[in-house]
């Protein structure tokens, strides 16, 4: 059997497979040669039966064998170890690290076993291989764009357009139907219910006031912070203290004397006159910005930090931004004491809590 | 009736024949086996991302055996004994089980998240690279821009993946994700109803995200980077310049055996180090956040490090509002440049790239040859100018735990980043630029005068001058060509041999820094090889 090599780039002999002088590498070579492959360089890192070979053996030997016994130690541990959570310092704390460690090791193991062998016992090689990409086939490129436009002759749509027209008004409709399940099925209203601009401190429906209740639920007494203290609040409804009114939990502060009277004449200005009740303000705990809570109080500047993206408002003067990103102050919860002497809202926010949106104002 | 033997040595060829009648498999077997691969370091970034997605593949299948994606309320009562009796969604409840009920759940858990952190860095060290190099030049910008998507799309990936587990830190995220969507002028409001069903957080957002995240990102991951890698092996890589590589050749290795071989060593190893990551080092500790409330967040609340830019911008952007006074009034929030706007333009910016450079340059030919970043000071620049931009913003994104830790005011950090973000790219471009001409004047100096020996002579009238070893003969003169110019005598082999060795010296002269390059020694090969244009 012989190959011949048309067009060969070495343009070297053909290659008889049957000759019996022919070692496997020439086989190769000659293969390569009709992927336009010449390979220049082949030099064997090792020579056969010599001490460095042995020993590059040894080493990858080494780190297959090492696997073994770590990949037998994960399986152990896993096994036998103590795994289940406990408190305090148990030895279920060692359980993910010792699984790493020998997961690790073992599969470094195989990683660099592989790599000594490649390395190291391969031959190097340097091959050269035709890239043939500058070749453009200028007829190849003539047939397949004459064919492409016989195509188009055979459908005749320039002779027919009334077939163009109607199929490009048929398959708009279908695209239609294809996007209309998936957008009218997301969609959904955001003014449902006016949802956006009310929170859980609407007044029922009755005309009820709502409570301020603290997490756990229990209503709120002006005795329960001290002055400069503060709390965070929710609505006494069903659900008040949860996900589902996301935007409602408010921040109760009780001001000292001095920063009261000061929120007070800043209430005034904006026509807030008696949202706080004696030294109180609640104002809401969801950023204007991004909906962080803003729960860093500073007792000291009457500042309200929120954690995410630094804005800083100022709590005696109507929260407003006084620096980081936030445009709007945070609105203000009108409070007031019931008859029973615990914290009721007496409407809800009057400006719109939570990230601003187009249409917020 | 007598048996036939049967040959067990025979089964193979009989085997190969069988199949090759049918699939005719052997000419293009024959082409993959020998397709050459060029082989540096610095091709190998890449595949880090590559194997980190399949790990990512392997863990997260598994944990999708355990994690339930609900918002249904259920009260705890696993074995992490500190949130016992806590009400929390099912996917929270779901991912503390994968941590202390599934055994071996938290180490897989662990090497996802990992795996995830490293295939996003890996993908964008493999983009400078790609950059610095201009690697993406004709006919590659195709793959340029799967790769920028690559990008973008993990992006995704990761943030619908730490938003799974509902705790208190991926909700606070998702609460700024659904800000962000609201920030968007005119449509803000419809889309952040429709992607949550109503009002943040809903209870259905979760389900939503699960489904992204395993299936839907994923499925086009996969496409891209099928298609990325298909591009590469079909335009083939590209490679340093050097002796016997030019435009239209590929000098390396074929890719079987040794080539091959490395690959899945080079796996391995990634995926070993991933998991020595994953057992030692404590990642997104979601048990110590608590299931997310709303009203709850805690001072460093950093995102995943590849989001961290974005977080930065947000802090950095002054409180512009901008409000419009028809009707009612509009307003389009501050949130919208820095997180809308702002990667709008960056994926533009890095898609359009290699088009707008090719233009500038009016080059519009092929290049299968790398440039050294020295060789191309502008866009090296450029580049130095992107990282520095990113590195800004990344800082700015933990700039309250860096005033924390430095004890610096927390409004001086945010002015200083504002500052920098505006002074720092442009001086970053000036610094990169001279750099750039240094280096190149340098490479040029020792190619015309030679290399310093570092020995002084004192000549007849007194003066010193130093000693240079040409590089060319006497009349000749040498050309740059793109790649190392030798800087040291032991670079020439003048110097004895390095003496190497740790017990006991090993004596081979130091290698210099050249991957395998056809040997010039004989003159038939010379001619063999240096076929074509020099670059």
């Amino acid at each position: 059997m012989t190959t011949t090599h048309p067009g060969n780039a070495g343009g070297d002999q053909p290659v008889d497979l049957d000759d019996p002088d022919l070692s496997r590498f020439d086989i190769v070579r000659a293969g390569a040669r009709e992927d336009d492959i010449e390979i220049v360089h082949y030099e064997p890192q090792v020579v056969p039966g010599s001490k460095a070979e042995r020993r590059l053996s040894r080493t990858v030997a080494l780190f297959f064998l090492l696997t073994g016994a770590s990949a037998t130690a994960f399986l152990a541990i896993y096994i036998w170890w103590p795994w289940e959570y406990e408190l305090g310092y148990g030895g279920d704390k060692w359980y993910t690290p010792l699984l790493g460690v020998t997961l690790g090791v073992s599969l470094l193991g195989i990683g660099f076993g592989i790599l000594t062998w490649g390395k190291k016992l391969l031959p190097k090689e340097v091959s050269v291989q035709d890239r043939h990409e500058g070749e453009v086939n200028e007829r190849d490129r003539t047939v397949t764009a004459q064919t492409m436009l016989y195509m188009a002759d055979e459908l005749g749509v320039k002779r027919r357009p009334l077939l163009g027209v109607s199929l490009l008004a048929g398959l708009a409709p279908v695209g239609a139907v294809a996007a209309a399940p998936l957008v009218g099925g997301l969609i959904s209203q955001p003014h449902k219910n006016n949802q956006m601009f009310t929170t859980g401190f609407a007044p029922t429906e009755g005309g009820q006031k709502v409570r301020l209740v603290r997490e756990d639920g229990r209503p709120i007494r002006p005795a329960d912070i001290s002055a400069g203290g503060q709390i965070t609040v929710f609505p006494g409804i069903d659900h008040g203290v949860s996900n589902k009114y996301a935007d409602s939990p408010a921040l109760l502060i009780h001001l000292r004397d001095a920063d009261a009277q000061e929120a007070r004449e800043a209430n005034v200005r904006i026509g807030h006159d008696d949202f706080m009740w004696g030294n109180f303000a609640a104002y809401s705990k969801i950023c204007t910005h991004a909906g962080c809570p803003a729960s860093l109080y500073e007792q000291q500047t009457n500042r309200l930090l929120c954690p995410c993206h630094q804005s800083q408002f100022l709590i005696t003067d109507n929260a407003k931004p006084i620096f980081g990103p936030a445009s709007r102050r945070l609105p203000q919860l009108p409070i007031v004491v019931d008859d029973e002497g615990y914290f009721v809202a007496t409407s809800d926010y009057t400006e719109t809590v939570g990230p601003d949106f187009w249409e917020r104002p | 009736m007598k048996r036939r033997k049967f040959e067990m040595a025979a089964v193979p060829g009989n085997v190969a024949r069988g199949v090759d009648d049918r699939f005719q498999v052997a000419t293009p077997l024959r082409r993959l086996l020998n397709k050459v691969f060029p082989d540096h370091w610095s091709f190998l970034l890449g595949e880090i991302a590559l194997f980190s997605f399949v790990i990512l593949l392997l863990t997260g299948v598994f944990l999708t055996f355990f994690y339930e994606p609900a918002m249904t309320e259920v009260l705890y009562n696993g074995s992490y004994a500190p949130l016992r009796g806590t009400p929390m969604s099912a996917a929270y409840a779901s991912s503390l089980d994968i941590t202390f009920d599934v055994r071996g759940g938290l180490i897989m858990r662990q090497m996802h998240h990992w795996a995830a952190l490293l295939f996003m860095a890996a993908i964008v060290v493999h983009m400078l690279r790609v950059f610095f190099t201009g690697a993406f030049r004709k006919p590659r910008e195709a793959n340029w821009i799967i790769g920028s998507l690559l990008f973008w799309v993990g992006f995704l990936a990761g943030f619908t993946g730490y938003s799974l587990p509902d705790d208190g830190l991926s909700g606070t995220g998702l609460r700024i994700a659904s800000g962000i969507m609201l920030s968007i002028p005119v449509i803000g409001s419809w889309l952040t109803s429709s992607i949550f069903d109503g009002e943040f957080p809903g209870t259905i957002i979760i389900s939503r995200f699960y489904i992204a995240h395993v299936l839907l990102i994923p499925g086009l991951l996969l496409a891209l980077i099928g298609a990325h890698l298909g591009l590469v092996f079909k335009q083939k890589h590209t490679q340093w310049p050097g002796p016997g590589r030019t435009n239209d050749n590929v000098v390396g290795e074929r890719m079987f055996p040794r080539y091959a071989l490395k690959q899945g060593g080079f796996f391995m190893v990634v995926f070993g180090v991933v998991a020595l990551m994953a057992g030692l080092f404590q990642i997104n500790p979601i048990w110590l956040f608590g299931p997310y409330e709303a009203w709850v967040v805690s001072a460093a609340s950093q995102p995943d490090w590849y989001v961290m830019f974005l977080d930065g911008s947000t802090r950095l952007m002054p409180a512009w509002e901008i409000y419009i006074p028809i009707g009612d009034g509009y307003v389009i929030p501050p949130l919208f440049w820095p997180t809308v706007v702002l990667p709008g333009v960056l994926v533009g910016m890095s898609v359009l790239y290699p088009f707008i450079e090719a233009r500038r340059l009016k080059d519009y030919r092929h290049h299968n040859l790398l440039q050294r970043p020295r060789d191309v000071p502008a866009r090296s620049g450029l580049g130095a100018m992107a990282v520095t931009f990113y590195l800004v913003l990344a800082l700015s994104g933990a700039n309250d735990v860096i005033a924390d830790k430095f004890n610096i005011s927390l409004n001086a950090m945010t002015w200083g980043g504002r500052i920098g973000l505006l002074l720092l790219p442009p001086l970053a471009y000036y610094v990169t630029y001279r750099i750039c001409l240094g280096l190149q004047q340098h490479d040029r100096e020792v190619l015309a005068h030679g290399v310093e020996t570092g020995i002084i002579r004192r000549l007849p009238d007194g003066r010193f001058v130093e000693v240079h070893q040409p590089l060319h003969r006497e009349d000749g003169e040498l050309e740059y060509v793109g790649w190392v110019v030798p800087k040291k005598m032991n670079r020439l082999g003048a110097l004895g041999p390095a003496i190497r060795g740790f017990f006991y010296p090993i004596e081979k002269p130091a290698e210099a820094p050249v991957s395998p390059a056809p040997p010039v020694d004989s003159e038939t090969e010379r001619s063999e090889i240096t076929s074509g244009e020099r670059r």
